[in-house]
């Protein structure tokens, strides 16, 4: 019952998270019962082509969800979330990795193949407990967190903002895009981590566990959703947003600004750690490619094209690009990426807040209108 | 090279780290016992050669109604900035009361230990409404952890609604700070600093583009305000410094040029020449 009320307490005003909840719950439902339980034969069936492509897209979702705290809310444009979302990713991977045991290749108990490949002899410590699958997940939230934490700690500290920030986080992703390119790191290198098996002892191949991954990732994107929300209604995202639009103001009254910033960073990079770990099931690969800085600039066009600071625009935003790519890719891969920048100037030049902020101002015309 | 260089001028103002200077948050620290609450000795700025402050030296007593006329670079804005702690200066020394030394402190901490400031720019929150601007500036626990679990007490709630008393915005409380006029601006900045409950209140230039009658609400406002708290304000208009001023210190060339009444100013022959007889029209 508490929670009931937590729940419309913290949507009260929010009609476009309420949408967007009861469209995620019935995706929820449709989407593995019209997979598994009507036939293929059937006009209704769903393949599991598209489950898993609208899987990922939920994992996009909640890395948009992600930007958009630290972008929309805070004013930090970064274009490193690539780099948390890959960790993430990574966190996973190793996991899956050892999953594998003895089913790989070389049919070594303890390490993956591409290790006995390097003819490496032992397991890397950094690779110690991987096969703990809560060890795993925390592993995975933690490392792009405490990332942040530095780097939010330091950049924030000696005020760099705006572009300098930007540059230096993009300098980041592809600074860990090279150092995991590397075969030294232990990461498998230039082929990153593949070839999983199973998950929790439940193989990644069927048809079930694909739709119970979905609905698992569809649930973690609401609770991430409402958590956000909840974060954004306290008094912490009051005034978080204040310091995106009057960082000097709050500095004067009082407001170690730094704290702030650094906070929803690592908040931001956690949220980012868990749509990667979450993604990597999906696609069933995680390599140096993840850490490409063009995709932590693709992430800001999502939330660009959704609409700003409203969160549900960031995953309306993530969801509708990335079913343009899936189609725009397969009929004219070539012209995708020009169609992709023109779209976000576009929506900077006619749009600014987004497709979101284009509906809800139609909607108050048409209101005042009648 | 220089571009670069401007990257990291934050370090600059960030030297003093805070786990390695004692935590200052209790404000019976202020030691008055002299009567004077903000002193500032042989404060000197420079920037590139340009000095914008030199050897300055300024004391405002408790309660006081400080006026600071000066023309345009005479330093007012950057005395507001070593005060405030956005600047440190090359060398000299501030102290708030006997004890506090001001030098040491970030923005944050000074702003805590009770100096407020007002911008000459009006700067409110603008998307909140203004019961949040001041809800948001009450004087409580800033850190990020007790902002997570924020709720308003009836007491916090009462002290809001005599803040929007003393400025003269209850009827305005749910608007969106955004959309009031720029007097109402003026005075929602002054409520966000009144209810930190600063002892000193540093006002830049309060009255720039206000009507008479906005300007007139003005002066009442800080003449009121004065006494149970220290205002120093920066301002260009004469009849309002005339107005609202007991002490009025002029500064030029980033030192005291002359400080006494409106009229002992106004008959000084130094102030004549570089000031009143230049530029400003005089009454």
């Amino acid at each position: 019952m508490r929670s009931k009320s937590f729940i419309i307490e913290t949507l009260q005003g929010d009609t476009g998270g309420r949408i967007l909840i009861a469209i995620l719950l019935c995706g929820c439902v449709v989407f593995p019962v019209f997979n598994l339980l009507v036939p293929q034969s059937s006009a209704f069936h769903i393949s599991t082509y598209l489950v898993t492509l609208f899987g990922k897209y939920l994992c996009f979702a909640l890395l948009a969800l992600a930007l958009d705290l630290a972008w929309g809310y805070c004013g930090i444009l970064s274009l490193g979330h690539g780099a948390f979302f890959a960790l993430g990713g990574y966190g996973m991977g190793m996991y899956l990795m050892r999953q594998i045991g003895d089913r790989g290749v070389y049919g070594d108990p303890l390490l993956p193949d591409f290790m006995v490949f390097l003819n490496w002899t032992e397991l890397p410590w950094y690779w110690y407990g991987f096969n703990n699958f809560g060890f795993a997940m925390v592993m995975a939230m933690f490392v792009p967190g405490l990332l942040a934490f530095v780097f939010g700690w330091l950049a924030f500290r000696s005020r760099v903002t705006g572009v300098y920030l930007s540059i230096i986080l993009q300098a980041l992703t592809y600074a860990l895009m090279l150092a995991f390119f590397r075969n030294e790191m232990g990461f498998g290198g230039n082929n990153g981590l593949t070839d999983f098996k199973d998950i929790i002892g439940f193989n990644l191949q069927t048809d079930e566990t694909r739709a119970v991954l979905f609905v698992v990732t569809g649930l973690i994107l609401i609770l991430v959703y409402l958590f956000c929300r909840h974060i954004v209604k306290s008094k912490f995202g009051r005034v978080v947003v204040s310091i995106r639009d009057a960082e000097s103001r709050m500095r004067f009254i009082g407001y170690k600004v730094e704290n702030y910033k650094t906070s929803i960073f690592v908040l931001s990079a956690l949220i980012a750690g868990i749509a990667g770990a979450l993604y990597v099931p999906f696609v069933g690969i995680i390599n140096p490619g993840e850490f490409e800085p063009l995709n932590s600039i693709e992430i800001v066009i999502w939330v660009a094209i959704g609409g700003r600071s409203t969160l549900y625009g960031a995953v309306l935003g993530a969801i509708l690009v990335n079913y343009a790519k899936t189609r725009f890719t397969a009929v004219m891969p070539e012209v995708w990426l020009f169609a992709l920048g023109g779209l976000f100037i576009f929506v900077t030049l006619f749009l600014p807040k987004g497709l979101v902020g284009f509906f809800s101002d139609l909607k108050e015309k048409m209101e005042k209108k009648a | 090279m220089s571009r670069f260089s401007k990257m990291f001028e934050g370090w600059r103002g960030e030297r003093q780290w805070s786990a390695f200077s004692p935590e200052i948050n209790s404000r019976e620290f202020i030691d008055l016992s002299h009567g004077t609450l903000l002193y500032l000795e042989n404060i000197t700025v420079s920037f590139d050669g340009f000095k914008a402050l030199d050897k300055l030296n300024l004391y405002i007593d408790k309660g006081e109604l400080r006026c600071i006329i000066g023309a345009n670079g005479a330093g007012k804005t950057t005395m507001m900035d070593v005060v405030t702690g956005k600047l440190r200066p090359d060398s000299g020394t501030a102290f708030l009361g006997q004890t506090i030394n001001l030098l040491n402190m970030s923005e944050s901490e000074i702003s805590e230990v009770g100096i407020g400031r007002k911008f000459q720019k009006p700067t409110v929150l603008e998307n909140f409404s203004v019961f949040d601007n001041l809800e948001l500036s009450l004087h409580s626990d800033r850190s990020v952890k007790a902002s997570l679990l924020a709720r308003l007490t009836g007491e916090q709630r009462d002290r809001i609604e005599e803040v929007l008393e003393i400025i003269g915005l209850q009827a305005e409380k749910e608007r969106t700070a955004g959309n009031l006029s720029h007097g109402q601006k003026q005075w929602l900045e002054i409520g966000i600093l009144l209810i930190q409950d600063p002892y000193l209140l540093l006002v830049d230039e309060p009255v720039a583009g206000m009507t008479v009658q906005e300007t007139e609400r003005t002066a009442e406002l800080l003449t009121s305000l004065a006494g149970e708290r220290s205002i120093v304000v920066v301002e260009h208009d004469m009849e309002f410094v005339r107005s609202i001023a007991n002490i009025v210190t002029v500064l030029h060339q980033g030192s005291v040029l002359a400080e006494g009444t409106m009229n002992e100013i106004q008959d000084d022959p130094k102030v004549k020449e570089v000031y009143l007889g230049s530029s400003e029209t005089s009454s």
